[in-house]
């Protein structure tokens, strides 16, 4: 059973406008991401990108349309009830300003812990929290354990994008939804984050989606898909 | 408690505008609590004045008046009281003892009280301590004086020194009884009352001094030596107050009546405690503005802290989605912000209170010798942690101001940043 692919996210019908606007901003006919799949999102901005992911995260409820995540319908849970499933479900990583910057890296990293038993207790599985939280860094290419304990506003911006790949991934969440992170990367770090991030989801299982407007990125992925594609807003 | 440990970390992070904070609030707890004590210890203080006397008697006027000549040696007495009638109440058949007040003479500013050795024996203050000498013993001769703890303190006076008393109540007398000097005998231990600012003499001294003055000012031909005067009956024809000890307590009202309805001449007799009850309602009033001008002190250290909190929320809209995005929900916004305000003021409270009792300890000695007020340093009384304990919840409730905001922004903004 394990073998057959399941759907991770199915969206049908998606439509969403912003309240008092009757222009829908997005219009999503169908959608399925399998688990374990790597999709790149290919979306300039404007094109409906972060409503799109706002909707799969449950931070905004569609129009109409329904979205299923993990074979339950986000569009019918209450907002508490989207607020844990979030937490429990999906690791985010995002273009900037990811990080808590008076906090520590290692505390950065299990952030999300305190917020969901769920990934609490996958996190310490093998080990402590904390345990978890370094294994992770050292994957990530932060292996100086002094490093771990610093401000997060001491460390380059590269190094900040790998915690906040980390703290993402801490837990592993079934969904790693990646917006832009690695806009603010030169050429070289960008493919070696992304060497890493793909290794760390397929050690957890999880399913990556990566939003971003540049396209060389593209082909490092199994899968991509063009929002202006998708999505059907505007051209009818 | 999660939230708890990050609001620790984010104050810590914006330490500078937190410590201000924190320390608004802790010199308004300072102040508060400092009135307080203050308030209550004057007021204990106060009623400590004088203990174990029944009833004070004096010529009519008020009992306020009374009493503020009388036991705080302030003011003057409009009228005397006659020998005649002290004698006839000291032989009363309730009245046990009596101690008579002879007032209207100074020196170096602090008044000087004719009596006679009743005064030693049945004076008392606090809870019923009597008066105790440092030094030396009572006067046992008419030039002889015995001086309060803070007079010897001030003017720095040792058994067996002499001093010149002015007629009248000048600090430099216009009139000086230079003729007839008066030796220190004995020094009282403190108390902190009026007693240790008074320079007590026997009724025959005050009236010793007077011979050879004639309306206030010395005769001129007359000149009356102190050995003398020693020769002369130094019978007092007036008196100024006298305090009445009664065998029992039940007869007080007896007494006072007796007293009051005396026909040969018109007199008044109070009961200490009535009357500082009434002289301290009168002052209760300066005594509660200092404490509303307190509470607002501390209404506008909080009103502080809810500038500081809700300042730093447009800046900390960032924080609040990331912290969204890793799965904090909107109440775990509103509780963070919620602790912030709490840590805070149970901080400056704390602070407070360590201010408070540095103070404490820096004004005591200080208050003691200037102004007469002993201070007591104690424990917090179970009413200061009632304060402190309001002051911190309202801190709390004031937090709620801006966990509102931030949870109602933080439900609008979602994950993006609008900034």
């Amino acid at each position: 059973m394990t073998e057959r692919i399941a759907p991770v996210i199915t969206a049908e019908h998606l439509t969403f406008a912003y309240p008092g606007k009757s222009q829908h901003v997005l219009d999503i006919p169908h959608l399925q991401i399998n688990a374990a799949e790597r999709v790149f999102i290919k979306g300039a901005s404007g094109s409906g990108k972060s409503t799109l992911l706002s909707l799969l995260a449950g931070v905004l409820v569609p129009t109409s349309g329904v979205i299923n995540i993990l074979g339950q319908p986000l569009n019918q849970m209450r907002s508490r009830q989207r607020d844990h499933f979030r937490a429990d479900h999906i690791g985010f990583i995002f273009q900037m300003f990811n990080l808590i910057p008076y906090l520590s890296v290692i505390d950065n990293v299990i952030l999300p812990c305190h917020f969901s038993k769920q990934r609490q207790s996958k996190a310490c599985t093998q080990h402590s929290v904390h345990q978890e939280a370094q294994r992770l860094l050292r994957h990530l290419g932060l292996d100086d354990d002094q490093l771990h304990h610093r401000r997060v506003t001491e460390l380059s911006i590269g190094q900040q994008q790998r915690v906040a790949a980390a703290r993402a991934l801490i837990g592993a969440p079934e969904i790693i939804i990646a917006d832009e992170p690695t806009s603010s990367l030169d050429a070289d770090a960008r493919a070696s984050f992304l060497q890493l991030l793909f290794a760390e989801c397929a050690a957890a299982q999880s399913t990556l989606l990566f939003v971003s407007h540049d396209a060389s990125l593209e082909s490092l992925f199994p899968r991509s898909l063009a929002l202006h594609d998708l999505n059907q807003a505007g051209t009818h | 408690m999660a939230m708890l440990r990050l609001a620790m970390h984010s104050l810590w992070n914006r330490r500078v505008t937190a410590f201000l904070t924190v320390l608004t609030i802790a010199v308004s707890v300072c102040l508060l609590l400092g009135v307080e004590k203050i308030r209550n210890d004057a007021r204990a203080n106060f009623a400590n004045t004088i203990a174990g006397t029944d009833l004070i008697v004096g010529a009519r006027s008020g009992s306020i008046q009374l009493l503020l000549y009388s036991v705080f040696r302030i003011g003057n007495a409009t009228n005397n009281v006659s020998w005649e009638s002290y004698q006839h109440f000291a032989n009363h058949r309730s009245v046990a003892w009596t101690i008579p007040l002879s007032l209207g003479d100074s020196h170096r500013g602090y008044r000087v009280l004719g009596t006679d050795h009743n005064y030693f024996q049945h004076y008392k203050f606090a809870n019923e301590r009597p008066l105790s000498f440092a030094q030396g013993q009572a006067f046992d001769d008419i030039f002889e004086a015995v001086l309060g703890a803070e007079v010897a303190k001030a003017l720095n006076y040792s058994l067996g020194q002499e001093i010149i008393i002015n007629h009248g109540l000048g600090k430099v007398g216009i009139t000086q009884h230079k003729d007839k000097p008066f030796v220190v005998s004995g020094i009282l231990a403190p108390t902190g009352t009026p007693v240790d600012q008074t320079i007590h003499v026997s009724l025959q001294g005050i009236e010793a001094i007077h011979i050879g003055w004639q309306n206030g000012m010395p005769m001129r031909n007359l000149k009356i030596t102190a050995d003398q005067v020693r020769q002369l009956e130094l019978q007092p024809k007036t008196i100024t107050a006298f305090m009445v000890g009664l065998d029992s307590k039940l007869a007080t009202f007896r007494v006072q009546r007796d007293v009051n309805d005396y026909r040969a001449e018109p007199l008044l007799a109070v009961l200490p405690g009535v009357a500082l009850q009434e002289l301290w309602g009168l002052m209760s009033i300066a005594e509660r503005a200092l404490l509303i001008i307190a509470v607002f002190v501390v209404i506008s250290g909080l009103i502080g802290m809810l500038t500081m909190l809700l300042a730093s929320l447009n800046e900390r809209r960032r924080e609040m989605a990331i912290l969204r995005s890793v799965g904090a929900r909107p109440i775990h916004i509103f509780s963070l912000l919620v602790s912030e305000a709490g840590l805070l003021t149970i901080l400056g409270a704390g602070l407070g209170v360590a201010l408070l009792y540095s103070l404490l300890l820096i004004a005591q000695p200080l208050l003691e010798s200037q102004v007469g007020l002993y201070i007591d340093i104690t424990m917090l009384s179970s009413y200061d942690l009632q304060l402190i304990g309001f002051i911190i919840g309202a801190g709390f409730i004031i937090g709620l101001i801006p966990a509102l905001r931030a949870y109602r922004q933080s439900l609008a903004d979602g994950m993006t940043i609008r900034i």
